[in-house]
């Protein structure tokens, strides 16, 4: 089975956000692969353990994106491709980046694509269904499982809270939600061979496309931080005293009583 | 020649969902001249659900039945929606951030080569240009978007923008559309129910979460209580989730749900950044923990240190009094 992955590096979660000129300020910050992604390389090395077949992740970044395409490697994904934008490309939106991933699927034959439900940073959520579309096949987002069996394919997705079980078959895009699986972490043998497994690196150039074709539908006019909230008010006195005096406070402070 | 925009309405066990009445009110502040059309699909007469549609601020509605959209599908919605876009060449689309929204919109617009601007909190305005606010970083900071060109494509999160007054003297035509839906790769067998009755999580006015300080399944019992009393939901941390004491459907956070109600009252729950980027731009947050350290007080307007099964109890008995 031919398996793609789509990755995408994000902030550490942890990470505090600091905004400079309405752009989120990313020095020294650390990033991480988007953590339902992560859920797509385990899924993916999963079916290939099971079907063979061999798996590909791709992302689309910067030079310093190897770092995380060589995680999912060391994880046991087989090979990785690198989509670096950093010269063509200055704002790209989610129409740019699912053009690029059409243009770099063509005449790949992927039997099964695997992408995270949503990245943690803007989380659109839209590469994953854009690009199905693109590409004429369908997709099933926020799936919690997945099996396969010859061409057939059975779901659970995540529906707010409810279970859907859904019948469809390859070649198929599905995003992951979490719950889906465990994701390993990287073994030690395991980041050894990562080094030595083939990392490819393209521009948009060799994917035959113009910075036209993927021109941005959206644009951002600026970013900024959430106005500091005022210190909460911790309660004092007797309990019966602090609920009676919170009471009060919703209904005739707050009006939401 | 003024603005047609499309607003996309979910129905659920044949009600129009909440959040679908906003879609309206927030196709109005993105052109308050636009000439707004519903459009409801179901396996169901779609009439009486048109017409509230209207009663909400729609001036027309096209509604498609059929056998194959009795549950939703992307490519059955997907089929419907784009030949009603191709008859009636709208400026725009609105439509609520919800499961469906979310699986659906970045179809439609990949479809259109359009932009899409989902997960809208709030929309200005620039002249006579929309500017669009939505989340990002988990709630850390917030970004301003807008369109390259002139169409316009959004999905709203529920319980940001108010809907309209309902005005029943409104009046509209409700036009049934006949569209085969065909040839769908994707069928849903079962739909497993596990979100609990009542009032929906993601749009509602209250909710009441608990967390670990919970301790048990039988700890939620006076938190459902309370959530009763409010007219409210009940939500939980993952750490509630993981331990079993409720079902993921509650889960609120990074993973789960994003929820804005008005008021939001964490019992037990620490505050961890993934319960946070779930519910902190609630409109009023209340902590009750006994641990006065737990980082859900430095987002909490108000907090309470001390044992959830001795406050919870008072909280009700003092909630009736003044609801009385």
């Amino acid at each position: 089975m031919n398996i793609y992955v789509l990755l995408k590096k994000t902030f550490d979660t942890e990470e505090k956000i600091t905004v400079q000129g309405g752009r989120i300020e990313d020095d020294g910050a650390e990033f991480i692969i988007n953590p339902y992604d992560e859920y797509a390389i385990e899924e993916a090395i999963v079916q290939r353990d099971a079907h063979d077949g061999e798996i590909t992740v791709v992302t689309i970044g910067d030079e310093d994106s190897e770092k995380q395409l060589r995680t999912a490697l060391a994880m046991g994904a087989d090979k990785a491709v690198l989509i670096n934008t950093e010269e063509d490309l200055e704002d790209g939106d989610q129409f740019t980046t699912a053009k690029i991933l059409e243009a770099y699927f063509e005449g790949k034959d992927a039997d099964l694509i695997l992408a995270g439900n949503v990245a943690i940073d803007e989380a659109s959520g839209q590469v994953g269904p854009r690009l199905a579309e693109l590409l004429g096949i369908p997709y099933v987002t926020t799936i919690t499982s997945l099996s396969i069996d010859g061409a057939a394919v059975s779901i659970e997705k995540d529906v707010e809270g409810d279970v859907e079980v859904i019948e469809t078959s390859l070649p198929l895009l599905v995003t992951c939600q979490q719950g889906l699986n465990d994701p390993r972490y990287p073994s030690l043998p395991g980041i050894m061979k990562a080094k030595k497994k083939p990392l490819e690196e393209l521009e948009i150039d060799d994917l035959d496309l113009d910075e036209d074709d993927v021109e941005a539908k959206t644009k951002t006019i600026d970013i900024y931080l959430p106005p500091e909230k005022e210190a909460g008010k911790v309660l004092e006195g007797e309990i019966a005293d602090q609920v009676k005096e919170l009471v009060s406070l919703l209904k005739n402070d707050k009006k939401v009583l | 020649m003024s603005d047609k925009l499309l607003v996309i309405g979910e129905v659920r066990d044949n009600d129009i969902r909440n959040v679908s009445f906003e879609a309206i009110a927030a196709a109005k502040q993105i052109s308050a001249d636009a000439e707004i059309v519903g459009v409801l699909l179901s396996d169901n007469d779609l009439t009486s659900a048109g017409e509230e549609f209207i009663a909400h601020g729609a001036d027309s509605v096209i509604t498609v039945t059929h056998e194959n959209l009795k549950e939703y599908t992307s490519e059955g919605y997907g089929q419907a929606i784009l030949e009603i876009i191709d008859e009636l060449s709208p400026n725009g689309i609105v439509m609520g951030h919800t499961s469906i929204g979310k699986d659906l919109t970045p179809k439609i617009a990949s479809r259109l080569s359009a932009g899409l601007i989902s997960d809208v909190v709030d929309i200005e305005k620039d002249g006579d240009d929309a500017v669009y606010i939505r989340p990002i970083y988990s709630g850390k900071a917030f970004e301003k978007k807008a369109f390259e060109d002139d169409f316009t494509f959004v999905t709203i999160r529920p319980n940001n923008i108010p809907a309209l007054e309902k005005d029943t003297s409104r009046s509209g035509d409700v036009t049934a559309k006949d569209v085969d839906i065909k040839d769908l790769r994707t069928i849903v067998k079962e739909v497993v129910r596990k979100a609990s009755e009542g009032v929906d999580l993601s749009e509602a006015n209250v909710i009441v979460a608990g967390g670990r300080g919970v301790k048990s399944a039988d700890g939620f019992k006076p938190l459902y209580e309370l959530a009763e009393v409010l007219g409210g939901a009940v939500g939980a941390s993952r750490g509630a989730c993981d331990a079993d004491y409720c079902d993921y459907a509650l889960q609120i956070g990074q993973t789960g749900k994003v929820v804005t109600p008005d008021l939001y009252i964490a019992v037990g729950i620490s505050g961890a950044i993934q319960h946070l980027a779930g519910m902190s731009n609630s409109k009023v947050i209340v902590a009750i923990n006994k641990d006065p350290e737990s980082n859900i007080f430095n987002v909490a307007d108000y907090g309470i240190v001390g044992d959830l099964f001795e406050v919870i109890p008072l909280l009700i008995e003092e909630i009736k009094k003044v609801k009385a």
